[in-house]
């Protein structure tokens, strides 16, 4: 396959607490035959905080970037954060639907925006572009023990009107790629209920709250481990599940990992590539059983009878 | 002045609603006539793009909202006071503040209302009167985005450090940094995009242009 190049927004979170979840994802993408290129000095999207300033002024911390993508000759762009893809949406669709709102934001721009650049997520291209079946055919071991909730978070696929991808009350992209890959997946009613979002450092107690409602919902459905696509919600669930024993007496040590970590496990990648080393809660217990399968196995009942046995050391790790 | 009644005294009813009232009085009364504002209904109307009087109070955006047992008015409700004019009651409440925009409102709204960008409009009115219920929230949101006025792109250490001698929460998230630092999750030193006067320059032309219009 012809390699394919993606114009990547990766967003701040992806530079610091989140880095495992650029690294994980290059490396997947990689295997997939696509290539990245960034748009040049790109800047924060403003995020939740510049929304509750002002409506132009959150658009145009958005639309600066979709400027510089415009200006690659570019039509699209993907970023891995949610929140980074409402913002890019929200200020194009918006700029796109009126036109006083479009100069107004442009009137902060020392480059305007045209409206010409649609954005999605990196789940949307591997479920859309890539397709499960090329996904799956990249799958060189299996994680027999590993039984996944996989979550969505808040604003992954709401509003329907600007995300335009999947379902908003019970979306299966993330289910259906991991399955595509030979992950068990867990039926989970918390897909989409909202971890406490950027309250983590203001209203501590209150995303602790909400957090052990989409922890025990997890442990409740069978997971032992759970797969997010959000810089944000891993922060919430993973960082801060201590503090969710402490406030709420709860004992919970299930890991968090990003989505295209556990892909980039199916792939072959070694724990350190992945960045698994970055996460708090240990994924060693859902990973350790990790074993090579032919290709032709993968999906296959009895893949596990026939595959050469072959543990992962964990150095590095933890 | 609470409006479930307690003087109702006699029967079965009676009984039940004196129990509710003890427990927890739902809502403070409000003298509708002397603290409607028309004109602020107007103004949420045009800020927000949205038509508040679409709502019929169904519950739907309550029953859905994660945020609302932390709310002292359920959105519907906020919704309610919208339509009443309640400008007061409105800004100087919690849940404008608390709210996280998760959008569970606005995708499940039967009357197709954004009820997520009205509460957006509601908590910028609010910033721009400088009525902050939740002061907090506030100096987390100015923490960050003066990191991002300053270096373009954010700087997580900074915005918690700030965050916290601007709060006077001095040891918010302590106990995380061991795990952060650990695994080098974090960085000690910004780093700074090459256009950053570009971006410190939409937050001037915004300010001079909020001036302009008052």
């Amino acid at each position: 396959m012809a390699e394919k190049e993606y114009v990547y927004y990766a967003g701040c979170s992806q530079e610091g607490t989140a880095q495992e979840y650029d690294t994980s994802l290059r490396v997947v993408l990689k295997t997939l035959g696509v290539s990245l290129v960034e748009p040049e000095d790109w800047s924060c999207c403003g995020s939740t905080p510049a929304h509750t300033v002002d409506h132009v002024f959150a658009a145009a911390l958005g639309a600066r970037n979709l400027a510089i993508v415009e200006r690659m000759g570019r039509s699209e762009v993907i970023t891995p954060c949610p929140s980074c893809l409402t913002v890019l949406k929200k200020s194009h669709i918006r700029m796109v639907a009126d036109e006083s709102f479009k100069k107004q934001v442009n009137s902060l721009l020392d480059e305007p925006y045209n409206g010409s650049v649609n954005t999605k997520s990196v789940l949307q291209i591997l479920y859309e572009d890539i397709g499960l079946k090329r996904l799956g055919e990249k799958v060189t071991h299996a994680l027999p023990d590993m039984k996944v909730a996989p979550y969505y978070g808040c604003i992954l696929n709401r509003p329907p009107e600007i995300a335009q991808f999947d379902d908003p009350e019970n979306p299966v992209a993330m289910d259906k790629v991991l399955s595509a890959v030979g992950i068990t997946v867990c039926d989970y009613a918390f897909k989409v209920e909202c971890c406490g979002a950027a309250f983590g450092v203001a209203k501590r107690e209150m995303v602790n709250k909400l957090t052990y409602k989409v922890l025990s919902m997890a442990i409740d459905a069978g997971a032992n481990c759970i797969a997010v696509a959000c810089p944000l919600c891993q922060q919430n669930l993973d960082l801060r599940q201590e503090q969710v024993n402490s406030t709420m007496g709860s004992s919970f040590a299930i890991p968090v990992l990003y989505f295209t970590q556990i892909i980039g496990l199916t792939y072959g990648f070694s724990p350190k590539e992945l960045g698994l080393d970055k996460l708090i809660v240990n994924p060693e217990p859902v990973i350790h059983s990790r074993i090579r399968v032919e290709k032709k196995e993968v999906g296959t009942t009895d893949t596990q009878k026939k595959v050469k046995r072959e543990q992962i050391t964990h150095e590095g790790i933890q | 002045m609470p409006l479930c009644s307690k003087n109702i005294d006699n029967g079965h009813a009676g009984v039940l609603i004196d129990k509710l009232s003890k427990r927890e009085c739902l809502m403070d009364a409000i003298n509708l006539t002397e603290t409607i504002d028309v004109s602020f209904i107007e103004q949420v109307k045009k800020e927000s793009g949205e038509n508040p009087s679409l709502c019929y109070q169904c519950g739907n955006c309550t029953a859905g909202c994660p945020y609302t047992a932390f709310f002292d008015y359920p959105v519907s409700q906020i919704m309610r006071l919208l339509q009443a004019g309640q400008k007061d009651a409105i800004l100087n409440s919690k849940a404008i503040w608390l709210c996280a925009t998760c959008e569970t409102c606005t995708t499940r709204c039967p009357c197709e209302i954004d009820v997520a960008h009205i509460m957006d409009t509601l908590r910028i009115i609010a910033r721009r009167e400088n009525r902050v219920s939740e002061k907090d929230i506030k100096t987390f949101y100015d923490a960050f985005l003066d990191s991002v006025k300053e270096h373009g792109r954010i700087f997580e250490m900074g915005i918690l450090l700030s965050y916290n001698i601007k709060s006077g929460h001095l040891f918010t998230d302590a106990e995380l940094g061991p795990k952060v630092l650990q695994r080098g999750k974090i960085h000690f030193f910004p780093k700074n995009i090459k256009g950053r006067e570009t971006i410190a320059g939409i937050f001037k032309k915004f300010l001079e242009k909020s001036k302009e219009h008052g």
